[in-house]
């Protein structure tokens, strides 16, 4: 939708005004202009208040998440990026085809819409390289002070095949438990640039968007009985979670975990855990102890779950606890942090 | 990482308990105490009990720095925070530590305080110099090992002449905590202690030798890696059985008699010993911890800025005291596990990773579904 | 006592610092509390500081020695009650 403006927005040095937020012709301008000229697409271009979907043949899976993440920008990714494939795989792990998202923002005044721009940019890139398009959005600002920048929410619709019935519930004693890929990068990659903390390595966040990664293996493995993506809290909280809901324990082979040799570093450095940091590209499926082989070689065929993995095993358990056979030889708890995992000296 | 994977290698261990097993006297008990969280952490995460036989009792001694520090200290930073309007700069593990009110750094800041977590004391002292029109405010605390790092940020705020940093000096020493639980009333049933690695980079072996010779302990100072608690172990099974007490060190790589003589003339330099200073578990004891010199009055912040010291006494059902002295297992505390969790820690060995509470909660819990008398 | 780590040092920065590298994550660290450390050495690292230098030699010789004591415990095999090793 084109509005007649006398100035085109300064997206060099421009800022985020309260006006942008109003409501009025100021954020129809933000909104053509920056917004929409990088997402734009045939939902988008009408500009009404929602997008009339196409019927789905199949189930409706919805998810949405907040995005939050400081800084904004980070090795391997930023905050726009992040909000398109948080949700997508949040759709995905359910086991259905993602197809439609939401996006809304909350912006700080005075952040600059060069930054703002960037972002909206990045988002556009990743919703395009996924074909899981943003269809209808919203702008919201809030005084300075008030935001740490921009907070993004992303909802996402997708469609789910019949006899697919993915549960956190699903797990039962002697499944098999897999990862996709090396665990931690992304909250390395996030510690490597806080301030106060910083250091430099090589390590980049690992956000990726994991539908098709998800497809091949259910294609591969129909039996697979849980899929979760391991973020906020690591796999840790991850494989808590999942023995809580199935009322089981699972057992991990330290060994086995794949970690990268400067995550692993770093996390010493700090004294940190990799299982307790996030990972934004991972998926952990729990599937029949006869179907790992399958499902490790479907996840290991695509380009996102090469390093997959072998690396526990489910087990009867009252207490419902996860436990580790340490590399040493010994055995200990894995359990989920009371909040944030937090540098130590100690 | 080189010098840090050799020193976890499984295959190694197995060897090495192997060994130890073999050498254990049958029917003989040996209960020793570990005295450095980061010892306690080792032992807990990398299941190192298991490998052990019965016989061999690990018992965690006063060796967390954060978890030693009374409720009183804490509520001090706090007020600091929330009344002086300070931005306060803190190392990770001191953000959760349960003060009174049931406060903590972490929820002040949720009051308002303005909290900072840093890495190095030279962050705190960056942000002093990056905020000229704000008072920060170092709370910094730790062992031997950790006072050397203030030092340095204290001779360079003084040497810049930076008007807006100062520190709330919170350093504890080893040997009088050791002493304290040697000295304990009846006697301590122990047969050795670990000594800790970091530590004695820095005080070196020597001050150990008093207590061996004194109280008839052996004292093994340990690296650590799990092999080097393992060597450690070794070596003190050796000596006890031996009939002997002497100061041998295993982390030979990185600690000598002497210790690091650059450091302590730094430490020196800048701070001097406390009359008296209350420990959580242990009381109070003399010259056991440190207070800033007078020619650094200018950076005390226990000088610049009204915060009395107000001791508080340990939440009643807390037994912080009690497993900080190796008087109790962590699984035997009555609140353990059920009042006071790591979600909701009542006492600060249940806060900091290396109390020995957290470790047996996070990483032990599973072995011990009774409760049982050491 | 505390969190520290051997890392190596692969630059030496003005003003008493370094950095270090630990398998790809490098930091700028002080070495004010140390004395003639260079490239290539190995220091022990805490909270931003090296605290003492990592003897490369010592290392050596007790890695040495815990593969010396968990070979003779594979020599001794099944059965027989040696003595524990010295």
């Amino acid at each position: 939708m084109k509005i007649p403006h006398t100035r085109p927005l300064n997206l060099r040095q421009g800022k985020v005004e309260m006006a942008h937020g109003a409501g009025g012709r100021a954020m129809a301008q933000l909104v053509d202009e920056l917004f929409a000229r990088e997402l734009g697409n045939a939902w988008l271009a009408p500009g009404d208040d929602g997008a009339r979907l196409p019927p789905a043949r199949g189930r409706l899976v919805m998810s949405t998440d907040a995005h939050v993440v400081s800084p904004l920008f980070f090795p391997g990714g930023d905050i726009g990026c992040l909000a398109v494939h948080g949700t997508i795989n949040d759709v995905a792990v359910m086991g259905a085809a993602p197809r439609w998202l939401a996006a809304s923002f909350v912006l700080e005044e005075g952040f600059p819409l060069a930054e703002l721009a960037r972002i909206v940019a990045s988002m556009a890139t990743a919703a395009r390289a996924a074909d899981v398009p943003v269809v209808t959005g919203d702008t919201k600002v809030v005084e300075r002070g008030k935001a740490d920048g921009v907070f993004i929410t992303t909802t996402g619709v997708g469609v789910l095949a019949e006899g697919i019935e993915l549960s956190g519930a699903n797990a039962g004693a002697g499944d098999a438990v897999i990862v996709s890929g090396p665990i931690g990068d992304h909250g390395m990659a996030i510690m490597s640039v806080r301030e106060h903390l910083a250091f430099e390595s090589p390590i980049v966040s690992d956000t990726a968007a994991l539908h098709g990664l998800i497809g091949a293996l259910l294609a591969a493995v129909p039996a697979t009985r849980v899929l979760r993506d391991p973020t906020r809290g690591g796999l840790a909280a991850t494989l808590n979670e999942i023995a809580q809901q199935s009322r089981v324990g699972i057992v991990l082979d330290e060994a086995a975990l794949p970690v990268r040799p400067a995550v692993a570093a770093a996390c010493e450095l700090l004294g940190l855990d990799p299982l307790d940091i996030a990972c934004e590209g991972r998926v952990v499926a729990i599937c029949p102890a006869a179907q790992a082989a399958s499902a490790l070689a479907a996840l290991r065929d695509h380009a996102l779950g090469g390093e997959a993995a072998l690396i526990g095993e489910v087990v009867a358990d009252e207490r419902r606890f996860v436990q580790m056979q340490t590399r040493f030889g010994g055995r200990r708890m894995v359990d989920w942090l009371a909040g944030d995992a937090l540098p130590r000296i100690c | 990482m080189k010098y840090v994977d050799e020193f976890r290698d499984g295959a190694l261990a197995r060897g090495i308990a192997a060994s130890i097993a073999r050498q254990l006297r049958p029917g003989r008990e040996y209960r020793l105490m570990e005295f450095c969280g980061g010892h306690t952490h080792a032992i807990s995460r990398y299941g190192i009990a298991d490998l052990l036989p019965p016989q061999l009792h690990l018992i965690h001694g006063p060796g967390c720095p954060v978890c030693v520090l009374p409720v009183g200290r804490i509520d001090q930073a706090i007020r600091l925070a929330l009344e002086h309007e300070v931005i306060l700069c803190s190392y990770g593990d001191a953000l959760r530590v349960p003060a009174s009110d049931g406060m903590s750094l972490l929820r002040a800041r949720g009051r308002g305080a303005e909290l900072r977590m840093v890495y190095s004391p030279l962050d705190a002292l960056q942000l002093a110099r990056a905020r000229p029109g704000r008072e920060v405010v170092f709370l910094a605390l730790g062992f031997e090992t950790t006072t050397p790092p203030t030092a340095v940020a204290l001779r360079q705020a003084r040497a810049e002449g930076i008007a807006n940093f100062s520190v709330l000096c919170n350093h504890v020493l080893t040997p009088p905590a050791m002493r304290a639980i040697l000295e304990a009333p009846g006697g301590v049933a122990l047969d050795g202690f670990i000594g800790p690695a970091h530590v004695s980079t820095v005080i070196g072996s020597a001050p150990y030798v008093p207590f061996a010779r004194e109280f008839g302990k052996p004292v093994v100072i340990a690296g650590f890696e799990p092999l080097d608690v393992l060597r450690a172990i070794q070596m003190l099974v050796a000596q006890i059985d031996a009939g002997r007490a002497e100061v041998e060190n295993e982390f030979t790589r990185a600690v000598g008699l002497e210790g690091n003589r650059k450091a302590q003339a730094l430490v020196a330099e800048v701070f001097a010993l406390r009359e008296a200073f209350e420990w959580r578990g242990l009381g109070t004891l003399l010259h056991s911890a440190l207070r800033l010199r007078p020619e650094f009055a200018a950076f005390d912040a226990e000088r610049r800025f009204a915060v009395p010291y107000r001791g508080v006494p340990d939440h009643k059902a807390c037994e912080c005291a009690a497993v900080l002295r190796g008087d109790r297992r962590p699984q035997d505390c009555r609140i353990f596990g059920t009042a006071c969790t790591p979600d909701h820690p009542v006492g600060a060995c249940m806060v900091s990773s290396e109390g020995a509470c957290a470790a047996h909660y996070s990483y032990g819990r599973f072995r011990a579904p009774s409760r049982s008398s050491a | 006592m505390c969190l520290a780590i051997p890392a190596r040092v692969v630059a030496l920065v003005d003003g008493d610092e370094a950095v270090v590298d630990l398998d790809g994550v490098r930091k700028r660290i002080s070495l004010a509390l140390v004395e003639e450390v260079g490239v290539g050495d190995y220091v022990i690292l805490h909270v931003g500081f090296a605290l003492q230098k990592l003897d490369q030699a010592e290392a050596e010789a007790t890695l040495a020695l815990l593969r010396e004591i968990a070979a003779a415990e594979a020599g001794q095999g099944a059965g027989d009650d040696g003595e524990a090793a010295a």
